[in-house]
């Protein structure tokens, strides 16, 4: 009988969050910043079809960074949790809180049981009836929640474009306002990025039920100036 | 939080994804449900019936219109019921028959059109979206076979035709694509009646709420299971257009002048 060698579980943790890092240091990163009538959302993403930002319900978006298809699986899981939860209580019960958490409950159960971690970072946001209620949840990919409050920088450099955009921010800036500190957060000094490498969904109470609206290309535009 | 296996995923149907997690409609509506409870056939209890919903074609997309009452046998029931109900973004859905189930089926297509929109990341299209109700008008069917039946009619406006469309059920599912105007429910007859005579596939859409009107107020004259306007409590049909632009309801101001006109009419004939 073939015995494994034995692995010290400090160790086996840090190889997994190595793993995780890594895959999540080669993709881009991505900004939600919060403005009068709710929060913006931008990502660098190149693509047009595989979408990093999207709906959850009528006041949550969602946004992942990292591999792809483990990304979008979570955000299916969200969207159903989101529409079992408003089916059988109402659609007021559906909240970010929740939803992050169960997130949080999902990745740390991957991080620890499965083969392998999954090499993603979330965002959960909420749009509150006033200013005073919204609120931003960045998930890690072992299950750990930071909640944030007027800005977050998730995914490939984060801290630097975190840091870029806690500079910039300010109370009571519109849409186009954030969108444009966005984009210098995400593009950092020495780079500058193509418009149509931007995506960009707005999370805004004015919008009527259905919180959540993406931007094509020429209200993208329009607001990047 | 749900998590299938790539085989056993549910993909973007939600009533499926509700019977995989336990939560399935039909087993407090149909099935073991009513015969369960001990009650037997339609003559045991009377249960809250919705009436007469109609919907025509006019040049730039649709109009539907129903009646505000439910009754249970003799008795009106609910003077406000909501019958004619946004679906989405450009269809609505009108319903005739039980109401409890007629709620709950509504309710579960509008939830499965949004659920469907977030996860494949665009909208059923106005056909997949008639397929749909005729899928949960059929799962009714033991329900219908106890005295509980639903009739719907959806229509909406279809972007890749550039035109309205209507189809209307019956109890089995079956789905009929209609091409000038339906009615159903039981004030059907008198209400057909009056658009049959109107129509003309260019009406404009004032003529169109204005046929729609005339229509619910016939039907209302001769059926007691429908209610007509009552501008004692200040109670009005709902109706609504499907156009381009979007589902835009009438105004009860609206209905009320158009209303006051018909009646005025009527007083000097």
């Amino acid at each position: 009988m073939s015995m494994p060698f034995y692995v010290a579980p400090e160790q086996m943790m840090k190889d997994r969050a190595d793993y995780a890092r890594k895959g999540i240091a080669r993709g881009r990163a991505l900004v939600a910043v919060r403005h009068t009538d709710g929060i913006a959302i931008v990502a660098e993403n190149s693509s047009k079809t595989l979408r990093k930002i999207s709906e959850i319900y009528d006041r949550i978006a969602f946004a992942g960074v990292g591999k792809y298809n483990e990304f979008d699986q979570l955000r299916v899981a969200g969207v159903r949790a989101a529409d079992l939860k408003g089916y059988q209580y109402s659609r007021d019960d559906v909240d970010a809180r929740g939803l992050a958490n169960s997130y949080a409950q999902m990745l740390g159960n991957i991080f620890t049981h499965e083969m392998k971690p999954m090499e993603v970072e979330i965002l959960v946001a909420e749009v509150g009836l006033e200013a005073a209620d919204d609120q931003m949840f960045h998930i890690l990919y072992d299950g750990t929640v930071v909640d944030r409050r007027d800005y977050a920088a998730i995914g490939g450099d984060s801290d630097a474009t975190g840091e870029r955009l806690a500079e910039s921010w300010a109370e009571s800036l519109d849409l186009a306002a954030v969108v444009g500190i966005a984009v210098e957060a995400l593009s950092g000094p020495d780079r500058t990025i193509e418009p149509d490498e931007f995506e960009v969904a707005d999370l805004s109470r004015i919008n009527g039920r259905r919180c959540f609206q993406r931007l094509d290309d020429a209200q993208r535009d329009a607001v990047l100036g | 939080m749900p998590f299938f296996t790539p085989g056993d995923d549910p993909g973007a149907n939600f009533p499926d994804l509700l019977r995989r997690v336990g939560l399935a409609p039909e087993t407090h509506i149909g099935g073991i449900g009513i015969e369960g409870a001990g009650l037997k056939g339609t003559g045991a209890f009377d249960i809250p019936h919705a009436t007469t919903c109609v919907a025509l074609r006019y040049a730039d997309g649709v109009v539907m219109a129903g009646d505000r009452r439910a009754t249970s046998g003799n008795l009106i029931s609910h003077r406000r019921m909501e019958k004619v109900v946004q679906a989405d973004r450009h269809s609505g859905v009108a319903i005739a028959g039980a109401a409890g189930p007629a709620m709950e089926m509504v309710r579960l297509f509008q939830l499965q059109l949004e659920h469907y929109e977030k996860v494949e990341g665009s909208a059923i299209s106005l056909e997949g979206k008639a397929n749909q109700l005729s899928m949960m008008v059929r799962s009714n069917l033991p329900a219908a076979m106890q005295g509980m039946v639903v009739v719907p009619i959806f229509a909406g406006y279809d972007p890749r035709r550039g035109a309205g469309r209507l189809w209307d059920y019956d109890p089995t599912g079956g789905r009929y694509e209609e091409r000038d105007y339906v009615a159903t429910g039981s004030g059907s007859l008198h209400a057909g009646t009056v658009i049959k005579i109107g129509y003309r596939s260019d009406l404009d859409r004032d003529a169109a709420i204005e046929l729609v009107a005339r229509a619910l107020w016939e039907a209302a004259d001769a059926d007691s299971a429908t209610g007509g306007p009552d501008p004692l409590r200040g109670i009005y049909p709902i109706v609504a257009t499907i156009d381009a632009d979007g589902w835009i309801r009438v105004a009860d101001d609206d209905l009320a002048t158009r209303y006051e006109t018909i009646a005025g009419e009527v007083r000097s004939r």
